[in-house]
């Protein structure tokens, strides 16, 4: 009898996912290490890389200064020359201190060299809402990278997701960024123990409907199953697509789901004015104008940095009340 | 400095009490940097803060009241519950905010200086910044053009050791940030965080040459924070010992000054204690005026994102 069977299902919170995604990656891949902000002797003020600076000594987790734009830099010239660095931006937000890094360099320098040059990096970085952490510690910047042609982004809802993205980002020989949650953090998931990878650019159908797609991203896929539970008391069937994979979109499967239930939603945490959702929304109506039976729907942050106060913060973050509240506007009940 | 050390005391009860909502770094230890430098300076004269930034909101003028009350979330804070305590500021009493991006204030110092020499009025910036915001590039580049410039600006670099929970030795190659400051055209002056009469007279040199249109100056104060990096116990990671937190209590600027005053005959056990009781009383207001406040409202949301109305 298998482990798994005689003990039921391994469960693990998302944090230690990913910590064993990257040890088994630093096990797997000699030229592998992680750079990063507190990442060694503190293990992250998340605290996902515990016990790997005793496991794998200095040389390979490496404690860099508060210098954002050197660390993404020493990512782009290690990776540029045979190493295959994991990079640690402790939180999402700070990438505004080494865009130049991200946008002008790491995303284009294969292009710029004529495909000369090959940067297998993987981008740790947490984003959002929640904790009362305020304007500079709480967003979600999806949008931003995924606009950048020459990188990936990944946003793992769940532990195994996290796990298997890390894991297909390492083994990926592109700049891959892996958004990770702060909120998620203890969740927990059925996580098998080896190594495996979650595909990079396919969504996953999380619940099977026919009656509305609900398209989520990140933490928003909890909320989206909320909402729908809520919305099959009311006899709406809904299908949510965890969307996992925002850079390349998986447009296949959302325009499947769409030809089944002929209305949809796009939820995420991000500011919904040119959030990533309207690309979803063109890219769904270029496809499948003639499925569609109403307006596509769009739940995302009010026009408005992330507020400090948690009387502001909770009204801010989308949840699963206004998801709800949407799709019976759509469907005028 | 007792005002500060009893404020981030209470702060730091009540975010564990549960009462203050996010992150609370607090700045016990340091109150000499703070106490010394804003002396020099007054309500017109600038300052950019850090993520520890009550104690120079508190040296520069701050209430307790809108203090707390902010850090509470409340509408009658000083950020009006929308910032906390990462971004506390008050622009009467000329703070350009506290910072949740480290390195974020020492560009805004310099911008701010630029403005002081360009509108031809006296007032000083002054840019407060750890060891560890030291490694970011914003503070070297605003470092080169204050000095290019010669901005009205003063660097006060609080070097407490530690970036986080990462020692100095392993985030800098230097031992004194006031070196970097050859590299820029400007003096360096390494200065005793603990003593605030050094850091009052270091500090009132490197304001004078501002104001006299000399330039910037880095002063780098060697202090110490006596509570972890976040709130008061923070997240129980060994990185110094207790002997070492020890080593430096013993060298406290409050208790020192206290004796210094006491020996000179300037202070008497009763002075002394009035000033606690002062400050023991308006902690106690500052905290019934956050507790009775309203939350900000759903309306408050969209407010503040673009300013509305005839431009000025
Ligand atoms: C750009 C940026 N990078 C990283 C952080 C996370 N962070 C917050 S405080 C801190 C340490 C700052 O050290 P230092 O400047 O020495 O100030 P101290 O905390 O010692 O007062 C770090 C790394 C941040 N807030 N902003």
């Amino acid at each position: 009898m298998s482990e798994a069977l005689k003990n039921g299902p391994r469960m693990l919170p998302y944090v230690s996912a990913i910590t064993e995604a990257v040890r088994q990656v630093l096990e797997e891949q000699d030229n592998a290490f992680v750079a990063g902000e507190d990442v060694g002797q503190a293990g992250s003020v998340f605290g996902y890389y515990q016990g790997l600076l005793a496991e794998f000594g200095d040389r390979r987790i490496v404690d860099t200064p508060i210098s954002e734009k050197g660390i993404i830099g020493l990512g782009v010239g290690a990776a540029a020359t045979g190493c295959r660095p994991i990079i640690d931006i402790m939180f999402m937000d700070f990438l505004g201190e080494c865009m130049d890094e991200v946008a002008n360099q790491m995303a284009k320098m294969r292009f710029m060299f004529g495909g000369g040059a090959t940067l297998p990096i993987t981008v740790l970085t947490m984003a959002g809402a929640g904790m009362n952490l305020a304007a500079q510690h709480s967003q979600s910047w999806e949008a931003f990278l995924a606009h950048l042609p020459g990188v990936k982004v990944l946003m793992p809802s769940n532990a195994y997701d996290a796990k298997g993205m890390i894991i297909a980002a390492a083994r990926d020989d592109n700049p891959v960024f892996v958004v990770l949650n702060k909120m998620s953090l203890a969740m927990q998931a059925e996580v098998p123990e080896e190594m495996y990878e979650v595909p990079i650019g396919r969504a996953s159908i999380v619940r099977e409907g026919s009656g509305f797609s609900i398209f989520a991203m990140g933490r928003m896929v909890h909320e989206a199953l909320a909402a729908a539970k809520t919305l099959e008391g009311l006899g709406i069937d809904c299908e949510v697509v965890d969307v996992r994979s925002i850079q390349p979109f998986d447009s296949e499967t959302a325009v499947a789901s769409i030809k089944k239930t002929h209305r949809a939603l796009i939820v995420h945490e991000a500011v919904r004015f040119g959030g990533f959702g309207g690309e979803i929304v063109a890219q769904l109506q270029e496809e499948a104008f003639d499925y569609l039976d109403a307006p596509i729907a769009r739940v995302g942050a009010p026009f408005s940095p992330v507020p400090y106060s948690p009387a502001l913060e909770k009204l801010y973050i989308p949840n699963a009340e206004r998801i709800v509240a949407e799709v019976k506007k759509v469907l005028g009940i | 400095m007792v005002r500060i050390r009893r404020f981030e005391e209470e702060a730091g009860k009540l975010m564990e009490d549960g009462k203050i909502p996010g992150a609370l770094h607090l700045y016990v230890g340091q109150e000499a940097v703070a106490a010394g430098v804003m002396a020099h300076l007054s309500n017109k004269d600038q300052i950019t803060s850090t993520h520890r930034g009550h104690g120079h909101v508190i040296a520069k003028g701050g209430q307790f009241s809108p203090m707390f009350a902010e850090l509470y979330g409340k509408v009658t804070g000083y950020c009006k519950g929308k910032g906390g305590s990462m971004h506390i500021s008050n622009m009467a009493l000329g703070i350009l905010g506290a910072n949740g991006i480290v390195g974020g204030g020492p560009p805004i110092a310099m911008g701010a200086a630029f403005s002081n020499k360009f509108r031809k009025t006296k007032q000083v910036a002054v840019t407060f910044f750890g060891d560890g915001a030291s490694n970011e590039g914003s503070f070297h580049e605003a470092a080169n053009m204050a000095a290019l410039y010669k901005l009205p600006c003063v660097f006060v670099c609080e070097n407490n050791g530690f970036g986080e929970y990462t020692r100095q030795t392993n985030h800098q190659a230097v031992t004194d940030v006031a070196d970097r400051a050859a590299g820029y055209g400007m003096p360096g002056v390494v200065v005793d965080g603990m003593d605030v009469m050094a850091v009052y007279e270091a500090a009132e040199e490197a304001i004078k040459r501002a104001r006299a249109g000399e330039g910037p100056t880095l002063l780098e104060c060697k202090t110490y924070r006596y509570f972890d990096h976040v709130g008061i116990r923070g997240m129980g990671l060994t990185y110094r010992t207790d002997e070492e937190v020890d080593a430096w209590k013993k060298r406290d600027a409050i208790a020192s000054f206290e004796k210094l005053l006491t020996k000179q005959g300037i202070l008497t056990a009763k002075k002394i204690e009035n000033v606690y009781t002062r400050a023991n009383e308006e902690i106690k207001e500052g905290v019934a005026f956050a507790e009775a406040s309203p939350f900000p409202t759903e309306a408050d949301l969209l407010e503040d994102v673009y300013f509305v109305g005839a431009a000025s």
